[in-house]
């Protein structure tokens, strides 16, 4: 094994004795594994490669054994984890295409670039597969909206969306952003795209066919993003400060180009296999493409086009610049690909070739640089199954009463504290900063349960939504992760939508303290069994660990990335009222539950006891009611009742339709309680007077609890419980108070 | 009638605009590249929105340098209907044939949602079908559609009523609330809102149709009338 | 081998939004002297010629029709050797 002439680089035996591997996350035991499977020492380039392979990132290390807990199978599903992106089935030979992303790290960084290059990434997942992007949606945390830093990071990340999609004409349609203290530091910026394909036009990241060449698309590769190890181990010098890793910028112009030019590429059919260069570029890319394939692979780091002079075959594999992918083709077709690539304007360059010996080989100036059996790489980084240990807070919060609060009497007032908490609040400031209507194909915008995406040339539609309340999975992680499922669920469903299955973006504290890890083991098996009882398999996904800083971890927050499919446009159905007079009626039990609620965070100021809890069955029930009663064109408005319970669904009802309603039922709860309880498998409806006697009796004829509570009518929300008004609240001026939080906060 | 949808490498609405002529006049439409030097064909040409060249440097200044441009001045030239949409509007004002330009909204930030535009002149090509002073539900998204002009440049655009529409409640700082503009002859206009995204009420609005309906109109009755005579 | 130096600013009789509104972070910062902040473009060419007229000339060729627009932003342009 040559090894490389750089000044700079350690050799094969300085690795060893000062044990550089261990700065690339390495452990002794890794690196005697690896050396094991090579036979030798690696040299430099090598111990950077297998480090971004056998990272968590790549490798899932310490996520794999729990993420074999969730169901991934089912009827509908095409392809599920493993590839860039996973697919279902729509029928009519139409599939959709969906993954969920962090880019949490980053982001935190530089949280314009991390957030666009987070879009950039995701995007590829999806279009990398031969699918057609249609929508993008983002999942975002921040601390809370006071301090300026907070404020800094939330502007910049929305802007670096905006930027990114906007520019690629992708519209971002939903996701949900929420504001808590235990993000302050770390903020969590989840991307997800859905996209739509043919199913023969499904594509793999393989490298077949033996002697075939590999292409490299995009533009030249720098130093972007390589990870900070490389400079760590020696005297800080003023070139190796110039030559430090660099943040990763984003191209929205060029990955357009790059979209539309592998598009055609795909359609013109002889594609063999293609992927994009994602974390750990060329590295994951190569390696993962032969080893689906069960071959070797060889690459010439000379042929890689680059933005840099002098740059090492260490910096190539590790470079994380954007908007590039790796494909091969038949070498007949060579000449075609180049066309098309010349066409758009696209670096389009043969870097390498499809080998038998299971081998990656690097060569670079004439000699080979880097010599590793693929599944070394791919398969056989040590997985390990971590303590668990059910941390002190949780034991504690079995003794809180969550209703030993004094009652809250003014319970107008507390609808305003309510809705103008940031993370209830509109996000209007934040939507309309995303171009949400291009491809001209949004049905449902911003702002109601779920997205809603029409599918051009049919009369079939496709419903989306992010979901995960952080502070439920933090007091019970199981309970938390099935209410993540199910609210989900319930967006998609009040939208007119069949569940069709999810993405998840696992985002959690550091997995070596055992409390974190007891955390993600329940998340995930609450997840799990919500998504067997729901029939939504997960169909790929992401991890994000090592989300804390001194202060403490994250809320653990799995986030759920689901579609549903709407069958037809006319089931179509959205939160807001739809005309005076139509009655209103509430699905579902309301118990005292006010554990991890709004109402228990913004009025009380704590977080604390258990959260509200979920039956499967009951809420599988519900679920499939309410979408029969819209199928059968019994129902208006449907809205999902979540933070701030029954009070909050009514205002946005109201809000969103630009109506009033007159509620009056009878409770056997205190009214504060009743009013912004957050239990689950709850949905307010509204139909037309002469449908409401129709839709209550199906509901209940389905078992599941129902009351006419009242009509929409009038400029007011007003709420009667037990003959007493208890709330009355014009709706022009609950709307305000909604819509001027954020705007307010970030002007001042 | 057939209509050209031009495409830059970025333009990201030409698919929305295609789709819009389809579905609202059932008439011919093509997607035509930015390299062509051909534009003999067409009856109208639509300029796009989306983002040219990654509005690097300014919005439209790179694209109005791509070859098609010197065909959609001569088809300009020949009476033909040019509208340019955003993106489009904003090549349009770089290439000079439109006057004024599109500044960074006021805001600073991207603007997407409804805006309401009041139809300021309806003797023209592209607005026939909508009544004076009608006000239409169209949306806007875009970072640069503050336009500006010089006061004379301003007069002259009110005293030839080139003004086509002004919004009603302005969204980015436009000077005089000016939403869309014409050139002096009245076959070219440029416009920020989208009207190509308000043809079917299940997506918000169907305000836009009669733009496209109206520059089918003038077209036909050009041509039945020199067909008669 | 010339280096063009090319600054393109927005016209004083046009209002800069960035200009105004990095004046009043600058203002909240306690910089109360900042007057007027004007934010501009920076430019870069490096010409593959030795003639100062030519590239004089050429230089205010690219600023007229691609580097500014002379409706909103004025430009000035410095060259060496």
């Amino acid at each position: 094994m040559s090894q490389q002439v750089s000044a700079k680089e350690p050799n094969a035996e300085q690795i060893a004795e000062q044990q550089i591997y261990k700065q690339m996350g390495v452990s002794d035991n890794e690196y005697e594994l690896i050396c094991g499977f090579l036979g030798r020492r690696p040299n430099y380039t090598e111990i950077g490669v297998f480090s971004v392979m056998w990272s968590e990132h790549c490798a899932y290390k310490n996520s794999k054994p729990l993420l074999r807990r969730f169901p991934v199978t089912g009827p509908r599903v095409l392809m599920g984890p493993g590839e860039g992106a996973g697919i279902v089935d729509i029928g009519d030979n139409q599939a959709v295409v969906f993954k969920i992303e962090s880019h949490n790290h980053p982001s935190a960084v530089e949280p314009y670039q991390g957030a666009a290059t987070g879009v950039g990434g995701i995007i590829r997942d999806i279009f990398s597969m031969g699918a057609r992007p249609i929508a993008v949606l983002n999942s975002l945390r921040f601390g809370k909206l006071e301090s300026g830093r907070v404020k800094y990071l939330f502007e910049h990340v929305v802007s670096g969306i905006a930027g990114y999609g906007n520019c690629i004409g992708i519209p971002t349609v939903g996701g949900e952003v929420v504001f808590d203290d235990s993000y302050d530091g770390n903020p969590l910026v989840n991307a997800m795209c859905v996209g739509l394909i043919d199913h023969d036009k499904i594509q793999r990241g393989v490298a077949k066919g033996v002697g075939n060449p590999v292409f490299y698309v995009g533009p030249p590769t720098g130093r972007d993003g390589i990870h900070g190890a490389t400079f760590a181990s020696e005297e800080l010098t003023d070139e190796s400060e110039a030559r430090r890793t660099a943040v990763q910028v984003g191209d929205p112009f060029m990955e357009k180009l790059v979209m539309e030019s592998c598009l055609e590429l795909i359609d013109s059919g002889i594609v063999l296999g293609i992927q994009d260069m994602g974390a750990a570029g060329l590295t994951c890319s190569s390696a993962e493409m032969a080893s689906k394939a069960g071959n070797g692979l060889e690459l010439y780091l000379d042929q890689v086009p680059q933005r840099e002079d002098g740059m090492t075959a260490y910096e190539m594999m590790l470079s994380e610049s954007q908007e590039r992918m790796l494909f091969v083709v038949e070498p007949k077709d060579e000449a075609q690909a180049q066309e098309i690539f010349d066409r758009w304007g696209v670096i389009c360059a043969k870097v390498g070739k499809v080998t038998d010996d299971g081998m990656l080989k690097l060569f670079h100036h004439g000699e080979l640089v880097g010599d590793m059996p693929v599944t070394a790489l791919v398969d056989e980084c040590p997985i390990y199954d971590k303590p668990s240990a059910v941390p002190a807070y949780y034991e504690q919060n079995a003794n809180v009463d969550t209703l030993r609060y004094d009652e809250v009497t003014d319970l107008g007032e507390a609808l305003d504290k309510v809705l103008s908490s940031p993370s209830v609040s509109s996000k209007a400031w934040v939507y309309n900063q995303y171009d949400y209507m291009v491809r001209t194909s949004t049905a449902v915008r911003p702002g109601s349960d779920a997205a809603v995406v029409t599918i051009r040339g049919t009369r079939k539609a496709l419903a989306m939504t992010t979901d995960c309340n952080g502070r439920f999975v933090y007091l019970d992680p199981e309970v938390g992760g099935k209410i993540a499922v199910s609210e989900a669920a319930r967006n998609i469903v009040c939208s007119g939508a069949e569940p069709l299955a999810i993405t998840d973006n696992l985002n959690f504290g550091n997995p070596e303290k055992p409390e974190i890890f007891w955390q993600m083991e329940k998340a995930v098996d609450g997840m799990a069994e919500a998504c067997r009882e729901l029939d939504t398999p997960v169909i790929g996904g992401n991890v994000s660990l090592y989300n804390e800083n001194t202060k403490g971890a994250i809320y653990p927050t799995p986030v759920v990335g689901m579609v549903g499919l709407i069958h037809d446009t006319d089931h179509i159905t959205t939160q807001g009222f739809k005309s005076e007079g139509d009655a209103i009626l509430l699905l579902g039990d309301t118990f005292a539950e006010l554990g991890g609620s709004e109402f228990q965070a913004i009025v009380h100021g704590v977080t604390e006891g258990r959260p509200p809890k979920l039956e499967l069955n009951t809420e599988k029930n519900l679920l499939d009611t309410v979408l029969a009663a819209i199928q059968q064109g019994l129902v208006r408005s449907a809205h999902d009742l979540s933070e701030g319970g029954l009070a909050v669904a009514l205002a946005e009802s109201c809000i969103s339709g630009g109506l009033g309603a007159k509620v009056s039922f009878e409770s056997n709860l205190r009214p504060d309680i009743t009013l912004f309880s957050e239990s689950q498998s709850r949905i307010l409806l509204s139909s037309s007077p002469e449908k409401a006697a129709e839709l209550e009796q199906f509901i209940s004829s389905r078992g599941v609890p129902v009351k006419n509570i009242g009509k929409v009518e009038g400029q007011n929300l007003e709420i009667i419980l037990g003959g007493n008004s208890v709330l009355s609240r014009p709706v022009k001026g609950l709307k305000q108070v909604w819509e001027d939080v954020i705007p307010c906060l970030m002007n001042s | 009638m057939k209509f050209a949808v031009l495409v830059f490498p970025g333009s990201n609405c030409d698919i929305d605009c295609y789709k819009a002529v389809e579905d609202t006049l059932n008439e011919p439409v093509d997607y035509v590249w930015h390299t062509a030097t051909d534009l003999s064909a067409y009856d109208c040409i639509l300029v796009p929105g989306g983002f040219s060249y990654g509005d690097y440097l300014r919005c439209g200044a790179i694209s109005r340098f791509a070859p098609v441009m010197a065909e959609v001045a001569k088809a300009a030239e020949q009476g033909k209907y040019v509208l340019g949409i955003c993106n489009g509007f904003q090549i349009l004002t770089e290439a000079g044939l439109l006057p004024g330009t599109l500044r960074r909204n006021m805001s600073l930030k991207f603007r997407c949602h409804d805006t309401v535009l009041r139809v300021e002149n309806n003797e023209n090509p592209f607005t026939s079908q909508y009544e004076k002073g009608q006000e239409i539900k169209i949306p806007i998204a875009h970072g640069e559609g503050n336009y500006y002009c010089d006061e004379a440049t301003l007069a002259k655009l009110e005293e030839n009523k080139q003004i086509i529409f002004r919004y009603v409640g302005n969204p980015n700082g436009s000077l005089d609330d000016i939403a869309g503009i014409s050139n002096e002859r009245g076959n070219v206009v440029g416009m920020m809102p989208h009207p190509e995204r308000a043809v079917d009420s299940l997506l918000g609005s169907e305000d836009g149709k009669g733009m496209f309906i109206s520059i089918l109109k003038a077209w036909r009755d050009q041509h039945e009338s020199a067909s008669i005579r | 081998m010339i280096k063009a130096t090319v600054y393109v600013t927005i016209k004083q009789s046009v209002l800069d939004p960035q200009g105004v509104a990095v004046q009043g972070a600058l203002h909240s910062m306690g910089y109360t002297e900042a007057q007027s902040v004007r934010i501009g473009k920076y430019m870069e060419i490096k010409l593959d010629t030795n003639d100062r007229n030519e590239a004089e000339a050429r230089v205010k060729d690219m600023c007229e029709k691609l580097l500014a627009n002379t409706v909103v932003e004025d430009y000035r342009f410095e060259l060496e050797v």
